[in-house]
């Protein structure tokens, strides 16, 4: 095992031994060239490693070599015999299994006779073999080999390449495997890290798209919101991603997501980025969300840190922890950009990646924010993820009129039907609301522009009722002129009809009076009355 | 081979130029040398300090040798590495001769003997 100064060579000895003591029932022998036996345990103590009780329990061995260059005269020919005897009575002493030497590079620096050094630390490593203890042998880097001597990696099976790297004020530290004889090893560089359970390396590739996919659908807090995904929110375990420039109410949407999460009686983790606990739960009582309540219930965790306070391996790795402490079912991270300050934009992508597929694989719905940068593209991250979110909503704001709002819409939500509308984001008192944007000529009307258009829309409306009102008494007052006409005309009628009926009676009365007259002439003529009944009867009819 | 203790011995060697010329007169040696089993090289050592010895300290020094094969748990009490070794506990410095101890004039400097 070889690296610098500082990138846990000792560290990883340590945990090796007193993992195997603990969890593998093999005691260890640790030699330790540097650092005396109390040293040692008081070191590793922060750690939760408790050496002395190991000791106690005959399951590790600690033993201090020192070497004091100037007390040494070299007259003449030797061998570390003295090394071995102490090692093999080391090993005897418990039954060792493994043994951790660190490190060498104190003999090379007390014994001046390199070729003997070397030819019995060969010696050194093929009697270790034979005596079946696994042995790690640390080793100061070397330039050119991987050790200083450029002996320990030729003799092992296995060279660990531990690095302590800063980048950008931030350091991380990563380990490779350089050979490991008879294994297909994978041969990238991991990033490891040391917090106080030991050593943790996540390997970014033993992570496969393996997970489970729920039907479950929960609500996001915004029931307009959970309407416009098909109606009933975001799958669980799904990533959701809300993108957006700054001020745009990220924050605030994800803490009404919290919100919703804990009403259900859930678990939520909040990670943030930018704002203190307190400030959130400050700010978030302005839009009437008091999640303070569900602090004090213990559903809700803030975890509120600097994005530069550690490297990205050690942020993941503090999730990770938080995740298995606390099992929320409900993460949040607001804001992904900011790792990008913690490292790389490559590298805060491949751990993004990893956070992701950790939390689907644990069924747990992920809500994270992103930061679009003035200029950047809207319908794009910094850190590229969006093939890794499942549902993505884009808040984006809509300057017109000299006006500033909010207006929201889903860019993709897979597996369900979403709405494709753009939705005006209102942060009130209640909390959010979203209503329907105007979709005008002009394009999207927000704000107070809508509203002017709605009073507008609504004066016109007034004032087609009116018209129609207007339309209306008109009919009533042309259909009353036309009934007073047929009045007038129904009456010119029957004085007509009347007098039409008078002069017909008048007509009959001297057609009567003529007969008459004619029957009173022929009566006085003697005429015959044969003739005159018929035409008699003709008249009457 | 076993832990042998060589005391001085009141030996009639006397070497005037170790009493007049050596280091002062009155110090007293107190030396340990640890051997790994009886290689050639060990052997060798044993014999050249006990000649130094029988030659310039007499009367005034303490030699053990240790066989750490015998006595595993002496070479971590004594912080041994190498075999062999001499310690010269007293008079203080403390000093570590390694190896088979042929090189004379180095011991003679280490242990303050003028020859």
């Amino acid at each position: 095992m070889c690296g610098s100064a500082g990138c846990g060579k000792t560290l990883l000895g340590v945990e090796f031994l007193v993992r195997g003591a603990t969890l593998f029932d093999e005691p260890g022998v640790f030699i330790a060239f540097e650092e005396t036996a109390e040293e040692l345990a008081q070191n590793v103590r922060s750690l939760g490693f408790d050496l002395e009780g190991l000791i106690e329990q005959k399951k590790l061995a600690v033993d201090y070599i020192h070497i004091e260059r100037n007390e040494i005269e070299e007259t003449g020919e030797y061998d570390l015999e003295g090394l071995f005897i102490r090692l093999g009575y080391a090993i005897d002493s418990i039954g060792a299994k493994r043994i951790v030497l660190d490190s060498l590079e104190t003999l090379f620096a007390g014994l001046s006779n390199v070729a003997i050094l070397r030819s019995e630390l060969r010696r050194l490593f093929r009697w270790l073999k034979e005596k079946g203890v696994t042995a790690i042998i640390t080793a100061e880097r070397g330039s050119g080999t991987f050790t200083r001597h450029g002996l320990e990696e030729y003799v092992s099976d296995c060279v660990l390449l531990l690095d302590h790297r800063v980048d950008g004020q931030i350091s991380t530290r990563r380990l490779r495997i350089v050979k490991y004889r008879g294994s297909s090893h994978g041969t990238n560089e991991f990033p490891f890290l040391i917090d106080e359970g030991g050593i943790s390396v996540f390997p970014i590739t033993s992570l496969q798209l393996q997970h489970e996919a729920s039907t479950e659908r929960v609500s996001i807090g915004v029931p307009a919101l959970d309407a416009m995904l098909g109606g009933e929110g975001v799958f669980r375990g799904s990533s959701v991603l809300l993108s957006g420039t700054a001020g745009v109410g990220k924050t605030s949407l994800a803490c009404h997501a919290a919100d919703a999460c804990c009403r259900r009686g859930e678990r939520c983790l909040y990670i943030a980025f930018e704002e203190s606990e307190a400030q959130l739960l400050r700010n978030m009582r302005s839009i009437g969300l008091n999640l303070e309540l569900w602090v004090k219930k213990g559903l809700l965790r803030f975890h509120a840190a600097r994005p530069t306070m550690n490297g990205l391996e050690m942020h993941l790795a503090s999730i990770h922890k938080l995740v298995e402490e606390f099992q929320p079912s409900l993460v949040i991270v607001d804001p992904i950009t900011n790792f990008i300050s913690s490292g790389t934009v490559s590298e805060a992508s491949s751990m993004m990646m990893r956070l992701v597929d950790y939390l689907k694989a644990r069924q747990i719905t992920t809500l994270l924010t992103n930061l679009n940068r003035n200029g950047g593209a809207l319908e794009q991250t910094e850190l590229d993820i969006s093939s890794l979110i499942d549902t993505w909503l884009l808040l984006r704001d809509i300057e017109l009129n000299g006006e500033r709002n909010r207006g929201l819409y889903i860019l993709k939500s897979r597996g369900m039907s979403h709405s494709n509308q753009i939705r005006e984001f209102l942060l009130t008192d209640q909390g959010i609301l979203l209503t329907d944007v105007y979709l005008g000529p002009d394009g999207v009307l927000t704000g107070s522009a809508r509203l002017a258009q709605e009073a507008k829309e609504m004066a016109t409306a007034a004032q087609r009722n009116q018209e129609i009102e207007r339309k209306r008494g008109e009919l009533s007052r042309r259909q009353q002129a036309l009934e007073a006409q047929i009045a007038v005309l129904q009456l010119q009628f029957q004085t007509d009809k009347e007098e039409m009926e008078r002069d017909i009676t008048t007509e009959q009365v001297y057609l009567k009076k003529l007969e008459q007259s004619r029957q009173e002439m022929a009566f006085s003529r003697k005429a015959e009355s044969n003739g005159s009944p018929g035409s008699q009867k003709k008249v009457r009819k | 081979m076993k832990s042998k203790k060589t005391k001085a011995t009141d030996n009639v060697t006397t070497d005037t130029v170790g009493v007049t010329s050596g280091s002062v007169p009155n110090e007293y040696f107190v030396l340990c040398l640890y051997i790994a089993g009886l290689s050639p090289r060990s052997t060798l050592a044993v014999e050249r300090i006990q000649r130094i010895c029988d030659r310039y300290l007499v009367g005034r020094y303490e030699l053990t040798v240790i066989d750490l094969f015998v006595y595993p748990e002496m070479a971590r009490q004594a912080q041994i590495i190498v075999a062999p070794t001499l310690i010269k506990q007293s008079p203080s410095p403390k000093r570590l001769f390694i190896g088979d101890l042929s090189d004379e004039k180095k011991i003679f400097l280490g242990l303050n003997i003028i020859v």
